[in-house]
């Protein structure tokens, strides 16, 4: 059961074969026993998630009309701040801290009955690419324990990998919903930016991040897209328009007439063969699906890396000043004759693990007076030339694609003291965030050197997130045939009972 | 202390002025979220996810908010930005939840007005203009409370208290370009300038505009240049100015300490003063030589305000008419002459003046309670004539009951002694303290008869026509009455019994 689709869930629980409360359960279980090993979760909600599950079965029996999702468990990812339970951020410096509200999503998740079994790991303050960054020790790759499982929202990911959840929520500011998703074969998508409230989420970088759903199939990230999305008057910067029919497209996968882009500058030198082969394979079924492949050309990506590692770190700086042992989290140094500020420094000295210093300290600098016009200023405007090029782009196809990541998942420990062959692997995703634009992850087979997952990226324009859902559930279909059996089912057992 | 004379300073320098105004406004709700805005609640009260800053908890604008400061610009005479944006001002601060305070940077919601104050000067009223540079939108901090040492600052505090009501509650920042060339008068142009303001700022009702509750508050930068030059000299910012006398005297009060300094060749330091109520003088703050860096950057959380043309102008017709203007319509209608009228506006009570006129009373009556017997009052008690618990519906009781006889003036000052007291209404003061007029002519007959027995000698003067000893015998009637009689009929009645025509 736990290996089938959260839609396929749904319809058992819609026609009562099984209960929410059995099904989740079933989750808790199969956590007790591979989360040792993957480590995906910081914190189970097991008797949160188990009344949750009760009051959905006790509604369906009431006959209540139900969402399309109620009763299919979730991870969360620990950015999004849910009532009275432990959100740490992977940091710290949030150690004990139980938000007294719901974030947006939270909030539509409860209301769509949809049962959360708790709070997934993540790079510190969702800073980084392999989830080595929390605080509380890396989660592993299902597909290989000795390898990272994409960051920041490794936690999430790992967890629908390893069967303990057959929907996630992750958050996505340069590409942590799509490069974990890319490395455990499973599909995440990244909205379009004000698609889905931030109220809740901990911000890393406000213009950059968004949350989104992740899955092991199109459909069922679309079916969880529909739950979280749509305008929020508690978030300034949230879209007000109807919610993209994003169901609707997964559910056709039809791609007749469409016009795909390849990004040009995304694909070649430095990315690995395994991955070329496989993204060009996928470019053929998706030609036999009858899309038209065209190329495009985005000349500014090259700089977007750079304007990135200006613009993320510098409103990281500002929102992160707000840990400062006041009002909630850690306390360091707190002894009699202690002064405010040296509480503070001793706290964040403590409490913020080495990349976030990196970060805080990179954006203290690039806005400071004297240097803002050369390094933020100029941030900004390659984000404007970014956003051009998208839009020279989409003038001439509906969607534009890219591998996910230039590499498969790579060995933990490997990169950790090289951060910018870290921040190397989000070179492909980076841009969808400066734009505002919405990105999709699907898998699309093992590259052959080292039988790794590989991802597959689509990109479509502000608020036309229907695009990728068509061409995702198409490519998805095309490779299913191809493959008789999800990818996943080449993935090890872990050991567990399923 | 001061060796040099406020006529030593200005025979040899000119003052340059600089005025930040911060007002709280009035609005129901916080600058960004929900909270209540009420004054004086308990401590950490009125608090959410958003001001506080709790992890995740976003911004979102407050539309009235929005409308006062464009109203505010305004009545200032400013341009309203098509576009403007917040930005983030980045320091760390207890009392600061974020640790940034949303403000407005390089993009201010309104630039470039004036406003036109008028003071005496030695050749009679002039007219000056104080251009202003913008008028931006911010939020207030939290408070804190340093309990223990001896200052009440944070240094050498035991502990401290920290509450977050405050934080977030909207302010707008009123900032004037420099302003030369007021001389001598400049500490009397600073205090009409913030005058000036706070009646704008009321006539437009955005905020309550308390000074001594910090609703209204002033930051006076003040530096001096040999008079000739046209080189600015190095400025101080005194901050703590907490009523219009304050300002006059700040002002004064750095001129004076800066001139000091430059006439011994010593340089004025640029710095932060806080001005001390009990002396008049400032004392020193931190220093902006290591000027903090704010690192501005535009507020990510918040799009841009634009606020279009068509609110704008509807706004523009609902402003209330310039306070400087009803001034020159009110003394016209009630024809006052100048110096009465400086002195209601010096004493504050022309709005009371004039609720009073138009429930009914005579202008002239009205004022000279306002001015006369509620001042001295005010005065009495050390407070400000707002403070007193009377209103103008209470004088203008008076009044009425003054016209129709059933007071006489000086039971009147009991009764307006008694509505201050807090014994209730007029006709409750009345009530409850058995006053009332002797219109008997009966009784009052009596009492002639009585006293004119006691002091036979004395009447049996005026008998003969010596009219002007009839005093003693009124102010001895009104006595043998307790003071409750109309004097007026007293004489008249007292002159008849005596066979002297009244007149």
């Amino acid at each position: 059961m736990i290996k089938n689709s959260a839609a396929e869930m749904a319809q058992s629980l819609a026609s009562g074969t099984i209960t929410s409360v059995a099904l989740t359960q079933a989750h808790l279980d199969r956590i007790a026993e591979v989360d040792g090993k993957v480590h995906a979760f910081l914190h189970v909600d097991t008797q949160g998630a188990l009344k949750q599950a009760a009051d959905v079965d006790a509604a369906r029996a009431r006959g209540e009309k139900l969402g399309p999702l109620a009763g299919v468990p979730l991870a969360l990812k620990d950015v999004l701040v849910q009532k009275d339970v432990p959100t740490t951020c992977g940091s710290k410096i949030l150690e004990g801290w139980r938000p007294p509200y719901d974030s947006t999503v939270v909030s539509k998740l409860k209301g769509a009955g949809v049962v959360i079994l708790g709070k997934t790991n993540m790079d510190e303050f969702a800073m980084g690419s392999s989830t080595e960054n929390s605080a509380y020790g890396p989660t592993h790759n299902p597909w290989d324990l000795t390898r990272i499982p994409g960051g920041s929202g490794g936690g999430s990911s790992a967890a629908l990998a390893a069967f303990e959840a057959p929907l996630a929520i992750g958050t996505d500011t340069g590409g942590s919903i799509r490069q974990p998703a890319a490395v455990t074969g499973t599909v995440g998508v990244k909205p379009t930016y004000g698609g889905v409230s931030r109220y809740g989420l901990v911000a890393f970088s406000s213009s950059l991040d968004q949350a989104g759903p992740c899955a092991r199939t199109v459909l069922d990230t679309a079916l969880l897209h529909e739950v979280i999305a749509g305008h929020d008057p508690k978030d300034s910067t949230s879209i007000n328009a109807p919610v993209p029919q994003v169901v609707a497209a997964a559910k056709s996968g039809d791609v007749k007439g469409m016009k795909i882009g390849v990004v040009k500058e995304l694909n070649g030198d430095g990315y690995q063969a395994g991955v070329r082969q496989r993204f060009e394979e996928s470019l053929e079924l998706l030609a036999q699906a009858g899309a038209e492949i065209v190329e495009v050309s985005a000349p500014n990506f090259e700089y977007a890396l750079a304007a990135y590692y200006l613009i993320a770190p510098s409103e990281c700086s500002s929102n992160l000043a707000r840990f400062d042992a006041m009002r909630y989290g850690l306390r360091v140094g707190d002894t009699d004759g202690a002064s405010a500020e040296s509480v503070m420094n001793m706290t964040r000295e403590v409490g913020f693990g080495r990349e976030v210093k990196r970060r805080i300290l990179l954006g203290t600098y690039a806005l400071s007076s004297g240097y803002y016009d050369a390094y933020y200023g100029s941030a900004q405007k390659v984000r404007t030339l970014i956003t051009q090029d998208f839009n020279n782009a989409f003038a001439k196809c509906d969607v534009m694609v890219s591998p996910t990541c230039p590499t498969t998942a790579f060995k933990i420990g490997e990169k950790a003291n090289d951060p910018l062959a870290m921040y190397l692997n989000d070179i492909a995703t980076i841009p969808v965030n400066m734009a505002g634009i919405g990105g999709m992850s699907l898998p699309c087979g093992v590259a052959s050197e080292d039988g790794l997952p590989v991802g597959f990226q689509i990109m479509s324009p502000v608020m036309q997130d229907q695009r990728m859902y068509s061409v995702g559930a198409a490519l998805e279909a095309a490779l299913l045939s191809k493959w008789g059996a999800p990818l996943l089912s080449q993935a090890p057992s872990l050991g567990g009972a399923a | 202390m001061s060796a040099l004379t406020y006529e030593d300073v200005i025979s040899k320098y000119e003052p340059v002025l600089g005025l930040e105004v911060h007002v709280e406004l009035n609005t129901n709700s916080k600058m960004f979220c929900g909270c209540s805005t009420i004054f004086g609640a308990e401590p950490n009260t009125q608090t959410c996810p958003v001001c506080l800053a709790l992890p995740g908890a976003l911004p979102v604008v407050n539309e009235k908010a929005i409308e006062s400061t464009i109203l505010i610009g305004l009545a200032l005479n400013c341009s309203i930005a098509p576009f403007s944006r917040f930005a983030r001002k980045n320091y760390f601060y207890p009392d600061m939840p974020k640790n940034f305070q949303i403000s407005q940077y390089d993009e201010p919601i309104c630039v470039n007005g004036y406003v036109d104050v008028e003071i005496d000067t030695d050749e009679g009223p002039k007219s000056f203009r104080i251009e202003i540079e913008r008028v931006h939108m911010e939020e207030d901090t939290g408070k804190s409370l340093h309990v223990g040492g001896s200052t009440g600052r944070i240094h050498g505090a035991d502990y401290s208290l920290l509450d977050y009501n405050r934080a977030g509650i909207p302010l707008v920042e009123i900032v004037t370009k420099i302003v030369p060339g007021t001389g001598k008068y400049a500490p009397e142009v600073a205090k009409a300038y913030v005058a000036e303001l706070r009646d704008i700022l009321r006539a437009l009702g955005v905020s309550d505009v308390k000074m001594e509750q910090g609703s209204l508050r002033c930051d006076a930068n003040v530096s001096l240049r040999l008079i000739g030059s046209d080189v600015l000299g190095t400025r101080s910012e005194t901050k703590n100015v907490n009523s219009l006398r304050s300002v006059e005297r700040a002002v004064r009060g750095e001129m004076i300490r800066h001139a000091e300094r430059l006439n011994k060749g010593e340089k004025v330091v640029q710095e932060t003063r806080h001005f001390q109520e009990d002396t008049g003088l400032t004392r020193s703050g931190r220093s902006k030589e290591q000027a903090e860096d704010y690192r501005y950057f535009p507020e990510p959380d918040l799009v841009p305000v634009a606020p279009d043309a068509q609110w704008i102008e509807k706004l523009r017709a609902s402003l209330p008419e310039r306070p400087s203007l009803r001034r020159k319509r009110l003394q016209e209608q009630w024809s006052v002459p100048d110096k009465e009228m400086a002195a209601m506006i010096n004493a504050d009570v022309l709005n009371l003046v004039e609720e009073t006129v138009l429930l009914g009373s005579d202008p002239t009556k009205a004022r000279s309670w306002w001015l006369g017997e509620i001042s001295r009052l005010a005065n009495e008690k050390d407070v400000t004539i707002s403070e007193l618990a009377i209103s103008a519906k209470d004088v203008a009781e008076i009044v009425s009951l003054v016209a129709q006889g059933e007071l006489t003036d000086k039971l009147a000052r009991g009764v307006v002694e008694g509505v201050i007291a807090g014994e209730g209404t007029p006709a409750q003061v009345i009530a409850s303290r058995g006053i009332k007029v002797v219109n008997d002519d009966g009784a009052l007959m009596a009492a002639i008869e009585k006293v004119c027995s006691e002091q036979s000698e004395t009447a049996e003067k005026v008998r003969n026509g010596h009219v002007p000893a009839a005093g003693a015998l009124i102010g001895a009637v009104m006595k043998e009455t307790k003071g409750q009689a109309d004097a007026a009929r007293v004489r008249e009645l007292l002159l008849g019994h005596l066979g002297q025509a009244a007149n």
